[in-house]
């Protein structure tokens, strides 16, 4: 039997899956980068491994994504985390047509079919409409990120949040707190920023369903019922959403490892 | 001449050109020379030339400073005298290298005896408005009326051309009238006849580099050597120097060619059309992030609407040289603007021309002018032609938002982008039934 492993290394958080041959997750890790990229990468593989019971040697390739990819030292390529966003995001939800990842740093619109990426849109350098805004609107407020989304679910009344920066957003959230409002009616605010940029972003790709929420903020209920409301429309959200990049990467590697010798990224096999 | 000699002239020859050009223009400056500041969309070198002035373009000279990685100190300074982080980055280096008096990195800059510019780009208004203010400079601006309607549309026969070439004339005239005041030197209609015939030799051979890259593979790379040529283009318009040198390209070029040479000596994978200004803080480097995936840039606008409309088919009437800089000034300017503000229209017809199978768009911050619509442009094209795009935003001086890893990782993924649609159209010609497409 061949497995495969993936090792998304991401600005925040770093995953790690391993597959087996017939593309299911065997093996999952989610660590914190911290300053060690290289360690955070080997620390979240071997876990994984760990995860799945496997060695090593049972893994036939393993591809690194997201900004550490290089960092990858083990690993034997690198494909860029849009490219395993769609892919994974292709094999959790074969009928997807446009992905939405919203990761720590940055926000991705991705027009896929059958997990091949058509087009894509990022935010350019500005980190508001991504977690980092959610980060901040939590200190700003004291909560923990996983607070957020319950919190927020329970506004009726959101404020408009103007700002597009991030490292603005803690004032303004101040400012509302200073008015009196509800910490419940200020989240909501928040997460609704937050959509209506990634929303801009996926205008740009073009919005066709199914649409599959990717990344670690799908795990919020907050955004994803408030995207939902925007969009009107059923978002694709998984289980794995947060190891979907990690995810893409295993199934390029195990493509690739099925694939004969030589043939790596960049090497068409005839 | 054997090919060792042949091959990488225009390269070495261009490069000597400008260090000539600008150890002239410091000697200019250590004389006390008159000198006029033109921009290089209409620069009108033609005819200041015929008055012997020296023409400075401070578009050169600021993207300079970017590309020997110091634009930064100049921007500082512009900065630190009062100029917003939010304007045009060649201004601001321009800023600062007045306030030093012409320092620049290859060599020293004279100042401005006359300004003359166009309205192809409103910054140029704006910016001849600081030069009147340090230097007390005369400012020359030449009103190009614009095209009222996409290109083609538009022609020389109808009478609206015709009454916009003559409000064009006119103030061609009101400039010969100045710069005779200016220089104390009466116009001479055959050293001016001179520089246009030198203008028109220079102009057809243009055009022919434009089409030898065509071919596939393409010679040479539109972004990287492309920016040279460009450059020589501008600063030896009107000169036998200038004509020359693209004479001697064009020989080069149709070798390399013949011989099936690339730029980067690997083979051709992707041909890319570049829409936009280059990201000069990072020239050579972003060259390569896409060279490394067999990418090749076989176009770029910035080789139509920088290049003062010498990639229109125009050649001048020398028997009615003023009017004709005129229609050359008003077809130049409007392709200028025309390439930028009809963009999907001309990408269009190079993609098909050139047999583009990827387009990278490249708004910069500090240029809204050639930046603003790109996104509508970008989806027009995806609208019509079955290309990959690419939408990646730097600066063409600032490397302060120049973000190699986030331009790195949108780069690598259009190429995945680009390899899975080569594979899954291959997929799809294999299922085809049998046949299916031959003539």
């Amino acid at each position: 039997m061949t497995h495969a492993a993936g090792v998304d290394v991401g600005s925040t958080q770093t995953k790690a899956v391993v597959v087996d041959d017939r593309e299911r997750i065997v093996g999952r890790s989610l660590i914190e980068t911290g300053a060690n990229v290289v360690t955070a990468a080997e620390r979240a593989y071997r876990e994984a491994l760990a995860e799945a019971g496997l060695e090593e040697e049972a893994i036939g390739r393993v591809i690194g994504t997201g900004y550490g990819r290089y960092k990858v030292e083990f690993g034997d390529d690198q494909v860029s985390e849009i490219s395993c966003h769609a892919r994974g995001a292709g094999r959790m939800f074969p009928a997807t047509l446009t992905v939405l990842d919203m990761g720590g740093q940055d926000t991705k619109a991705i027009r896929a079919e059958g997990g091949d990426v058509l087009d894509f849109c990022m935010n350019d350098k500005c980190s508001a409409g991504t977690g980092r805004f959610l980060q901040s609107a939590a200190a700003a407020l004291g909560l923990e990120l996983d607070e957020l989304g319950p919190t927020a679910l329970a506004g009726e009344s959101p404020v408009e949040i103007s700002t597009t920066c991030t490292v603005f957003a803690e004032s303004e959230v101040l400012s509302w707190l200073a008015r009196d409002k509800r910490i419940e009616d200020i989240l909501l605010g928040v997460h609704r920023s937050i959509a209506r940029r990634s929303i801009a972003l996926l205008r740009r790709v073009g919005i066709e369903p199914e649409i599959t929420f990717t990344g670690g903020v799908a795990r919020n209920e907050a955004m994803v019922a408030v995207l939902e409301e925007m969009l009107e429309t059923r978002l694709n959200v998984s289980e794995e959403s947060h190891y979907m990049g990690a995810l893409g990467a295993a199934l390029f590697a195990l493509e690739r490892a099925a694939a004969p010798i030589g043939a790596s990224a960049g090497e068409e096999v005839a | 001449m054997s090919d060792t000699d042949l091959i990488g002239r225009g390269a070495r020859e261009g490069k000597r050109l400008f260090t000539e050009w600008f150890d002239g223009l410091t000697e200019a400056a250590e004389r006390d020379d008159p000198a006029a500041y033109v921009f290089v969309m209409g620069s009108l070198a033609e005819v200041l030339r015929s008055f012997d002035l020296d023409v400075v373009f401070p578009e050169i000279n600021s993207l300079q400073t970017a590309v020997k990685k110091i634009s930064g100190e100049y921007l500082g300074e512009a900065e630190d005298y009062g100029y917003s982080p939010d304007i045009c980055g060649y201004v601001k280096a321009d800023v600062a290298l007045q306030l030093r008096g012409g320092e620049h990195p290859l060599g020293r800059v004279p100042r401005p005896t006359v300004a003359v510019l166009t309205n192809a780009c409103n910054t140029y208004i704006k910016w001849a408005e600081i030069w009147e203010r340090l230097h007390d400079t005369p400012v020359f601006t030449i009103d190009v009326p614009g095209s009222r309607s996409a290109p083609g549309v538009v022609s020389a026969s109808r009478a609206d051309f015709a009454r916009d070439l003559d409000y064009v004339e006119h103030q061609i005239r009101e400039l010969i009238y100045l710069l005779e005041e200016i220089t104390g030197r009466r116009f001479d209609i055959d050293a001016f006849r001179d520089r246009l015939w030198h203008a028109n030799a220079m102009s057809r051979a243009w055009h022919r580099v434009l089409e030898i890259n065509r071919s596939s593979p393409a010679p040479y790379d539109a972004v990287t050597e492309g920016t040279i040529y460009l450059g020589v283009a501008n600063a030896f318009r009107g000169t036998g120097e200038g004509a020359r040198y693209f004479e001697d390209l064009v020989e080069e070029l149709e070798e390399r060619r013949r011989l099936g040479l690339t730029p980067s000596g690997d083979e051709e994978q992707h041909r890319l059309i570049f829409v936009g200004v280059p990201c000069y803080p990072i020239f050579r480097r972003f060259y390569e992030l896409f060279s490394e995936w067999g990418g090749a840039f076989v176009s770029s606008t910035y080789l139509w609407f920088a290049s003062g409309g010498l990639d229109e088919e125009f050649q001048y009437d020398l028997e009615d040289p003023v009017r004709s800089l005129a229609e050359g000034v008003l077809r130049g300017v409007r392709s200028a603007t025309d390439s930028m503000l009809f963009h999907d229209r001309a990408l269009l017809r190079a993609i098909d021309d050139y047999r583009a199978d990827g387009v990278v768009f490249h708004p910069v911050k500090s240029c809204r002018t050639v930046s603003t619509g790109l996104a509508d442009s970008r989806r027009a094209v995806l609208e019509e032609r079955d290309v990959q795009c690419l939408y990646i935003e730097s600066d063409m001086m600032d490397d302060r938002v120049v973000s190699e890893a986030q331009l790195k990782n949108r780069i690598d993924a259009f190429f995945e982008g680009l390899r899975s649609r080569e594979l899954r159209l291959a997929a799809e010609e294999s299922k085809a039934p049998a046949g299916a497409g031959a003539s």
